[in-house]
């Protein structure tokens, strides 16, 4: 809502504070002033001139010579504008005036004739050109006969006008009118309003000979007001309503159009004006659309309306979309002679449907939407009369031919001094409260404590104790509220031990050399299905897509966060960041459905994604590219500090490389996969080799336990063996390993791969694993013996199980 | 004989002299101290001495042994220690030549942020909730006091999957959900960040993706200038002691009264600045006395019980406090701007 604090200053006397000091009042109590702005910057030395001749200039076809009266003397000024004529009166910037722009005017010589000024057009004076009125549009304007030769312009355009921008919220919509503005400056100030005059003149003649008004949908219509008015004059509008509606932002077009949304502005009631004479009938009947019926609205659009939709009608078709826009046979125009107005409260769903579906939304139905106050309606009829009469020569019939089944009541609201202080923390006192109540102009009846307000129907957002604790507090002032901290007992708050084992992972995976990424939960439908762990795979149905997504790109929930990792990766990669190592504990979303009727498990993933060099120290010759080592490394030690035993077994994922990706099992549990990115998805996500892993951290969650148990630190000395064996390449070493931990027994305490070799001194499709053994028993010394006989346990182990060989 | 040991041990001083390394140092040892040395040899003719002159070159041979012994010992040490120095000065490298890297990671900067939110409230007794990030309507709306077709439901263009099951537009589910879970209808005092969903086009200044944290105190007997207080509290802390705040009235549909929290600007302190678009201030949050609806919908009597609850968001924070210019940066995970925020 844009305010013109000129037009505001006649309902409220606001001259006592400077504009910036009213609205941060205005936005600290109630309703954000968003901007402050200057209607248009004030041009000195331009007055009012009356050009007393006007001749084509002798050597340019175009141009005019002119002789403008301004008061104390007759400039000789030379003027271009097409619509310039002899007996107009316009703006005359004088030779030492500054327009905006810093645009200066100097006597000079057009064409070897001297000009003595600039006779301006608005947007020369700063009026932004879709303001300003079409007849001017394309030329100077022209004042009213009336306006005073040699008078200063700022004040007679109200170029000095300041706009406030407000920002409204839903509840607020009492102030998208003048009156609303001013009723609620006037409680902060604490001054008196004065309401606008809507006394008129009336015929004899009554509105009913002529019209008669018939609703059929009485629940989307309940008050609709005709009135009628005879011998209009189109013309324009008065100078100043014309400088409020453009400082309000809207284009002046005649005095009839201009009065409706003048009226619309001051009481936020939208009016509608038609031409009687070519509203077809004499009865207004108002009722839902038919089906398929159709109507060309005043944008020269024709619309195919619904039952849903709300129309006036002639009796027999459609002449205005309720609330919306009027029909373009029946609009107003320079030849209309007789004015139905029409003042009617359209119920605020019907009105926002309408404009939704056909796009519409404009100052009338944003105003029904929210609902206007029915104490406006018939009131802003007759304001709109009485500026007819005034304005446009009308002649206004007797009474209003009215349908009327609005509820006018006020709401009571009952409140307690000692409530509003419980809930404030405050120490308000029942005088405090009456005064209030006073400032906001709302109606109350006081016994002690215990107020009665009666919410004035302005404001319609009035309807509970906390309502009215809301308006007590604002005009009372945030800032006169105390700082206290909760009474309540010294709950200890803290994290739950899940939210500290996540901030756990995050911290080991950071300083194991990972940073955290966030990525989109939504991706294209395509991306949602890549990369998916198998035990996803299995336990989903379909994924998840918007009804409406606003692009492919993100329109399906997430079964994996690595593909939108990847292209995250990508998006590095193609910015010249190519060593990469990320990972990120994000939610996906598994639907066990085939068409979602519930909310689909949410399940918190653990994923990571590594490319490019993992460690460089050129000068020392030290060079680690991320391979698929790397990452297991990664993984394994924050098992490791899960205390979690986890196995890798070499497994095949969908879009995974099939040689180089395990699987991850915790006994037997799938939770996972680690490994390198299949080459072609590399290709297609423009990445180079590319290594991830993925983990269901919803599992480790429900199984970790926090608290370890103390192991003693052994005393006794352990003894190390080392074991080197010649088996088949395909033999793995983890088969390996297990066959030796299985061997070994009880005394084995760790083993550790310290070499892999193949090639020269092998046969072919030979190769040899070395193992280091840690034999320990932590209640004694152990004996050669012992060891030994494990060692050869071991061996017999192997040999039998994987037909391995010692290595000689 | 007396000549012949006196002209061995000059002999034999001089070579310990000469010596250059421990290997001629013992070569000397051997040669003059060993068992097939002069000395003995010396002290082996001594039984053709008379009785007097035996003991008087005894001691004699003894003191040139000890001279000859004591002066390799110090030659030794003196050796040694050159060695040593010598080997130090080879062991000698560059200490300017750059150390070998350690991978380092770290945090997103919204994690950053949101814990460190999390860590300022848990110090004021709030525990952390989580909710889904998929909702139903009912929680994401209706439990809000947001009925079907109310006008504030525009203000958040939502993400619907079904007509009941949509992408949820702010943290606020989690209140209802919170409170519906709490069988006992005991105090509640929580925050709950997390990603949340809204149908805009992602620019410089949207994100159809965002964080959010919600917070809710629910109790006998809250009041709002409890709110004012905790509200000062996190943004003294989160912004700096000198950072005032002020309330403004605002309207969400599950609080009664709404505010707007704003913080002094604190590139100008107050003054007015084009970051605080002349005005001084900058909003941070909306916040209000939890609805009664809402309440009562969550199974609290609005009689009894009475509460505050705040929104606020981390990337509008995030960018406040580090001058971050564009929400998509939080989105991209640019190396370079994760970096940034990696640092204490
Ligand atoms: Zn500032």
């Amino acid at each position: 809502m844009f305010v013109s604090l000129n037009w505001l200053k006649n309902y409220v006397d606001i001259d006592q504070l400077s504009p910036e000091d009213l609205a941060e009042l205005i936005t600290k109590s109630g309703i954000e002033v968003e901007g402050l702005e200057r209607f248009a910057s004030p041009a000195n030395n331009v007055v009012v001139g009356y050009v007393e001749s006007c001749e084509k200039h002798p050597n340019a076809d175009k141009l005019n010579l002119c002789q403008v009266n301004v008061g104390e003397e007759t400039l000789q000024i030379i003027c271009g504008a097409p619509n310039i004529a002899q007996g107009q009166k316009v703006a005359v910037a004088k030779p030492g005036a500054v327009l905006p722009g810093n645009f200066k005017i100097k006597k000079a010589k057009l064409r070897g004739v001297e000009s003595n000024g600039m006779i301006c057009s608005l947007q020369e004076l700063g009026v932004e050109e879709k303001f300003v009125p079409k007849e001017f549009a394309s030329g100077i304007f022209v004042f009213p006969e009336d306006a005073e030769i040699g008078a200063d312009v700022n004040e007679l355009l109200n170029l000095d006008d300041i706009i406030m921008e407000l920002g409204l919220t839903p509840n607020r919509s009492d102030a998208l009118s003048m009156l609303g503005v001013a009723y609620e400056v006037a409680a902060i100030l604490d001054v008196p309003i004065r309401l606008p005059h809507t006394n008129y003149h009336t015929e004899e003649e009554k509105v009913e000979n002529y019209v008669s008004v018939k609703v059929e949908a009485a629940e989307q219509n309940p008050y609709y007001g005709a009135f009628l008015l005879k011998d209009v004059k189109i013309g324009p509008a008065p100078l100043w309503m014309r400088n409020y509606l453009m400082a309000a932002g809207i284009r002046p077009i005649n005095n009839v159009v201009d009065i409706t949304n003048y009226v619309l502005l001051e009481y936020g009631q939208p009016l509608h004006a038609f031409d009687f004479d070519k509203f077809g009938s004499d009865e207004v009947v108002i009722r839902m659309a038919h089906e398929g019926e159709k109507l060309v609205t005043l944008d020269n659009q024709e619309r195919t309306l619904t039952s849903e939709h709300l129309v006036i009608t002639n009796g027999k078709e459609p002449v205005a979309l309720a609330g919306v826009m009027g029909g373009a046979d029946s609009e107003v125009s320079e030849q209309t002679t007789t004015v139905l107005l029409e003042a009617a409260y359209f119920e605020g769903q019907t009105v926002r449907k309408a404009a939704k579906d056909f796009d519409l939304r404009s100052e009338a139905s944003n105003r029904f939407e929210k609902g206007v106050d029915p104490n406006r309606v018939q009131k802003a009829g007759e304001r709109a009369c009485k500026l007819l009469q005034e304005y446009a020569g009308a002649t206004v019939l007797n009474g209003v031919f009215e349908y009327d089944h609005l509820d006018y009541s006020e709401k009571t609201v009952t409140i307690w001094t000692s409530t509003i202080n419980d809930r404030l923390g405050t120490n308000i006192s029942n005088d405090d409260i009456a005064d209030i109540l006073r400032k906001l102009n709302f109606n109350y009846e006081q016994d002690g404590e215990t107020f009665t307000v009666y919410a004035p129907t302005r404001r319609q957002d009035i309807v509970i104790f906390e309502d009215m604790l809301e308006e007590v507090a604002r005009i009372y002032g945030y800032d006169n509220l105390p700082f206290t901290l909760p009474s309540g007992g010294a709950q200890a708050g803290g994290l739950t031990k899940q939210q500290e084992l996540k901030r756990y992972v995050k911290r080991f995976l950071e300083g194991a050399g990972l940073s955290e990424t966030v990525t989109y939960s939504l991706t294209s439908k395509e991306r949602a299905t890549e990369l998916v762990s198998p035990e996803v795979a299995e336990a989903m149905v379909s994924s998840v897509s918007l009804a409406m997504p606003m692009s492919e790109e993100h329109s399906t929930l997430r079964l994996s966060i690595l593909p939108e990792m990847l292209s995250s990766v990508a998006y590095n990669l193609a910015r010249k960041q190519v060593n990469v190592a990320y990972y990120e504990l994000g939610s996906i979303f598994i639907s066990k459905e085939e068409k979602v009727t519930r909310q689909p498990d949410e399940k918190v993933r653990l994923a990571g994604a590594l490319t490019g060099e993992w460690l460089t120290h050129p000068w020392q010759q030290e060079k680690k590219t991320v391979d698929f080592f790397v990452v297991k490394g990664i993984v394994e030690a924050l098992f490791e500090s899960l205390n979690l035993n986890v196995t890798f077994v070499q497994a095949k994922v969908d879009g995974m490389h099939p040689g180089r990706t395990a699987q991850l099992f915790i006994g037997d549990q799938a939770i996972g996969f680690v490994g390198q990115v299949h080459p072609q998805l590399q290709k297609e996500y423009d990445l180079k080799e590319t290594f991830v892993f993925d983990i269901d951290f919803d599992y480790i969650l429900s199984i970790h336990e926090n608290e370890p148990s103390f192991a003693k630190i052994p005393r006794y000395p352990s003894v190390t063996r080392d074991i080197a064996i010649v088996v088949d390449e395909s033999v793995q070493a983890g088969a390996l390993q297990a066959a030796i931990a299985h061997a070994g027994g009880e005394l084995v305490k760790d083993i550790q791969v310290f070499d892999v070799y193949q090639g020269e001194h092998l046969a072919e499709g030979k190769k040899s694993i070395a193992f280091s053994l840690f034999y320990q028993d932590p209640e004694r010394t152990l004996t050669d013996e012992e060891v030994e006989s494990s060692y050869q346990a071991i061996l017999d182990a192997v040999a039998n199980e994987h037909n391995a060989e010692l290595r000689g | 004989m007396k000549e012949q040991l006196q002209a061995l041990e000059k002999e034999a001083l001089e070579k310990v002299d000469d010596a250059t390394s421990l290997k001629e140092l013992q070569d000397v040892r051997v040669a003059y101290l060993g068992k097939k040395g002069p000395i003995t040899e010396v002290l082996r003719g001594m039984g053709k001495l008379s009785k007097e002159e035996r003991p008087v070159i005894g001691e004699l041979a003894n003191k040139v042994r000890g001279n000859i012994a004591d002066a390799i010992d110090s030659k030794k040490a003196s050796i040694e220690a050159a060695e040593l120095e010598k080997q130090l000065e080879e062991e000698t490298i560059d200490v300017t030549l750059p150390g070998r890297p350690v991978p380092t990671g770290g945090p997103h900067l919204l994690t950053s942020i949101v814990e460190e939110i999390e860590d300022l409230f848990i110090g004021m007794g709030f525990e952390v909730s989580e909710g889904p990030e998929v909702e139903t309507d009912y929680y994401n709306f209706e439990a809000l006091n947001l009925p079907k077709g109310h006008p504030a439901r525009d203000m958040q263009d939502s993400f619907y999957i079904t007509e009941e099951i949509l992408m949820r537009t702010h943290t606020s589910p989690v209140q209802a959900r919170t409170m519906n879970a709490m069988e006992d209808k005991r105090p509640v005092k929580m925050i709950c960040p997390g990603k949340v969903y809204r149908r805009d086009t992602d620019d410089a200044t949207h994100s159809h993706q965002f964080t959010q944290i919600e917070g809710l105190y629910v109790d006998k007997n809250v009041r709002m200038s409890d709110l004012k207080g905790v509200l000062d509290r996190f943004a003294k802390q989160m912004f700096g002691q000198e950072r005032e705040i002020r309330l403004r009235p605002s309207f969400f549909p599950f609080t009664e009264p709404s505010v707007e929290m704003d913080i002094s600007c604190k590139v100008c302190n107050g003054e007015g600045c084009s970051v605080c678009k002349q005005t001084g201030w900058i909003e941070i949050l909306g916040a209000g006395m939890v609805h009664p609806r809402v309440l009562e919908m969550a199974g609290y009597d609005p009689k009894v019980y009475s509460g505050f609850a705040f929104g606020m968001g981390p990337e509008r924070i995030a960018m406040l406090k580090y001058g971050v210019d564009d929400i998509r940066h939080f989105y991209t995970n640019d190396m370079r701007f994760l970096k940034q925020y990696h640092q204490a």
